[in-house]
C-alpha cells in the first residue's frame, strides 16, 4: 500500500507550499491515473451515443457502457445486471426510489423509519414523502457509543412501517450499521429497506443479495471513479411495478403522438443520454479496487483509524466522536472546545491537509451529538501514517494558536 | 497568511457586545447553512442613531470576531451611514485577507445588520 500514492497524479500538488495530505475521502476520493486514462480515451477514440446508432462507434460505446452495468452488479453481489440503474449520484438514486416506488406505495398513516446517522440524502427525501403522503417519519436513536439503538429500533417497527432507510456507514462517526439484521427485522413486519452505501461500497465488501435489501444506492466518485455517476440497485421483483423516474428519450419503447410505452428493466429509469464516459471510466475504478482487494483495503483503513484515534486521544482538549473499533470504518470526527471546526480546517489547510469541517450534511446528527459541527478525517487506500503525523503537527498548531 | 491575528483571537475569545438587549427596537437573525453559524443581532435605535447593540450567537473565529468588531464600529453611528457599509469595510476591520471559503463567515454580522436596518423605519 506504500506505493499507491504514485498511482494518483494529484499527489504531485502542493498546497500552501506543503505536499497535499488528503483526508476528506468521505466527501470524494482522488482519482487513479488508470481511471483517468479510460475517461480520456473514451472521448479521444470512442465517443458516440449509446443504444441508438447502428454504427461501429455507437455499438462499441453501448457494449462498454453495458459491460460496466455487469461489472457493478458483480461488485455489489446483485444477481443480474438488470438490477443496476445508473444515476448521477447516490442522492439521485435515493430520489428515484422516492418517486418511482414511494409515490405509489406510501399512503396516509404509513410509517417510514430512518436512522439518526443518515446523511441528508437519505433523510430529506423521506421527510418530503412523509409530508406529502401524511405518513409519519420515525427516527432510530443513537446509543452513547455512536451506534444505533437496536432495542429502540425493534420498538419502532410495526405493521404500519412501510419503509426503513439505513446507511451502511455514517459519514460523520464512521459507525458501521448492522444492516443485514436490521433488514431482516424490517422485512418481518412487511417493510421495504433502502440502504445508502455511499460510504461503504469502496471500503468494505457489499453483497446486496445476501443483505436482501430492496434498494441500495452508492456513488462512483467516492470509490475512485468520476463524479456524475451513481448506482441504484433495485431487487428485480420490485423493479417492474415501479413507475419511470423521468420521461424522455432512451427510456421509451414506442411513442405515439399522445402516449408512449416504456422499456422494462433498468433502462426504464435512465431517460436521456447518461454519463457514458463516466460510467465506462467507473469500470476502471472497480477493476483497480478489485485488484487491491477488500482484505487489504480494510486492514489498511483499520490500521490508520486506530493510529489516528490514538493520536487524537493524546490531547485531552480533543473530543472524539467514534464508536468502539469493531463498529467503525475509516472515518473519525472530532471537536475541540473553544475552536470552531472551520478554524481547525483552516489551520490544517495551512499545512497542506484537506479535512472536512462543519455539519457534514448531517445536521440532525450534530444536534444528537450536541455540537455545532465537527472536524472530520476520513481515510482511503493512499493515506499513510505519515499523513496522520502531519495532521498531528497541524493539531498542535491549532491548540497553540487558540492557546489551549 | 495567518488569519489568526491577536486582534481576531482576542475578539473571538472575548467578544464585545455579547448578550441580548431588553430594550431592542429591532432585531435580526442570520445563519450560515454551511457551518451552522447563527447570530441574532439586537439594536436599540433612537433618533436614527444606534444607541446600543448586542448579539447572541456562535460560530468560528472569523465570524465571531467580525461581529464583535462590527458592533464596536456601529454603536453611536447614524443609520444613514451604516446603510453604506460594504464588505470591504468588514475586511478592513478584520485586517486580514479573507479566502473565498470564509467570506460568508466574515460577512455574517454585516448581513444581519443590513437585515435589521431594512426593518427599521426611517
Amino acid at each position: 500500500m506504500q506505493q499507491i500514492k504514485k498511482d494518483f497524479p494529484i499527489f504531485k500538488r502542493t498546497i500552501n507550499g506543503k505536499p497535499l495530505v488528503y483526508l476528506d475521502n468521505a466527501s470524494t476520493t482522488q482519482k487513479p491515473i488508470v481511471m483517468l486514462k479510460v475517461l480520456e480515451n473514451f472521448y479521444f477514440t470512442s465517443n458516440a451515443n449509446i443504444h441508438r446508432g447502428i454504427y461501429t462507434l455507437s455499438e462499441e460505446a453501448t457494449d462498454k457502457y453495458e459491460a460496466v452495468r455487469k461489472k457493478a452488479a458483480k461488485f455489489i453481489g446483485a444477481r443480474t445486471e438488470e438490477e443496476i440503474i445508473f444515476t448521477k449520484n447516490t442522492t439521485e438514486a435515493i430520489n428515484c426510489v422516492r418517486v418511482s416506488w414511494g409515490e405509489k406505495n406510501i399512503k396516509k398513516g404509513d410509517e417510514i423509519v430512518v436512522s439518526s446517522l443518515e446523511h441528508h440524502a437519505n433523510l430529506v427525501p423521506w421527510q418530503e414523502l412523509a409530508k406529502s403522503k401524511q405518513a409519519a417519519l420515525k427516527i432510530i436513536p443513537l446509543t452513547n457509543d455512536y451506534t444505533l439503538d437496536a432495542e429502540a429500533y425493534k420498538k419502532l417497527l410495526s405493521p404500519k412501517t412501510k419503509l426503513v432507510c439505513l446507511t451502511v456507514e455514517s459519514n460523520v462517526t464512521g459507525t458501521i450499521v448492522p444492516v443485514k439484521q436490521m433488514t431482516a427485522l424490517a422485512h418481518a413486519v412487511g417493510a421495504k429497506v433502502m440502504i445508502d452505501g455511499a460510504q461503504s461500497v469502496g471500503h468494505i465488501p457489499t453483497d446486496v443479495h445476501n443483505l436482501n435489501c430492496d434498494f441500495f444506492a452508492f456513488s462512483a466518485h467516492k470509490m475512485l471513479g468520476p463524479t456524475g455517476v451513481g448506482v441504484l440497485y433495485v431487487k428485480q421483483s420490485l423493479m417492474e411495478e415501479m413507475a419511470p423516474f423521468m420521461y424522455g428519450g432512451e427510456m421509451v419503447e414506442s411513442v405515439k403522438a399522445t402516449s408512449a410505452t416504456y422499456r422494462s428493466g433498468p433502462w426504464k429509469f435512465e431517460a436521456g443520454t447518461p454519463n457514458i464516459a463516466g460510467v465506462i471510466a467507473f469500470g476502471a475504478a472497480i477493476d483497480y479496487l478489485s485488484n487491491i482487494g477488500f482484505k487489504k483495503i480494510m486492514a489498511h483503513e483499520q490500521e490508520l483509524l486506530a493510529y489516528a484515534k490514538k493520536m487524537l486521544a493524546k490531547y485531552p482538549q480533543v473530543k472524539i466522536f467514534s464508536p468502539s473499533q469493531k463498529h467503525a470504518g475509516g472515518i473519525i470526527s472530532f471537536a475541540i472546545s473553544g475552536v470552531h471546526p472551520h478554524d481547525i480546517a483552516t489551520i490544517f489547510n495551512n499545512e497542506g491537509i484537506a479535512i472536512r469541517s462543519g455539519l457534514h450534511c448531517a445536521e440532525p446528527l450534530m444536534n444528537y451529538l450536541g455540537v455545532y459541527g465537527t472536524a472530520r478525517m476520513s481515510f482511503y487506500i493512499y493515506n499513510t501514517k505519515k499523513d496522520i503525523d502531519t495532521a498531528e503537527k497541524a493539531l498542535k498548531k491549532v491548540l497553540k494558536t487558540f492557546k489551549l | 497568511m495567518d488569519i489568526y491575528t491577536e486582534t481576531i483571537l482576542d475578539h473571538y475569545q472575548h467578544p464585545h457586545h455579547t448578550g441580548a438587549l431588553n430594550d431592542a427596537t429591532v432585531s435580526a437573525t442570520e445563519h450560515n447553512p454551511l457551518c451552522g453559524d447563527v447570530i441574532k443581532l439586537d439594536l436599540k435605535i433612537k433618533n436614527n442613531v444606534v444607541e446600543k447593540i448586542g448579539f447572541v450567537g456562535n460560530g468560528c473565529a472569523i465570524s465571531q470576531a467580525s461581529i464583535s468588531l462590527l458592533c464596536d464600529a456601529v454603536e453611536g453611528k447614524k443609520i444613514s451611514s451604516l446603510k453604506k457599509l460594504k464588505p470591504k469595510d468588514i475586511y478592513d476591520l478584520l485586517g486580514v485577507t479573507i479566502s473565498p471559503g470564509r467570506i460568508k463567515c466574515a460577512l455574517l454580522g454585516l448581513s444581519a445588520l443590513q437585515k435589521a436596518l431594512k426593518l427599521t423605519k426611517n
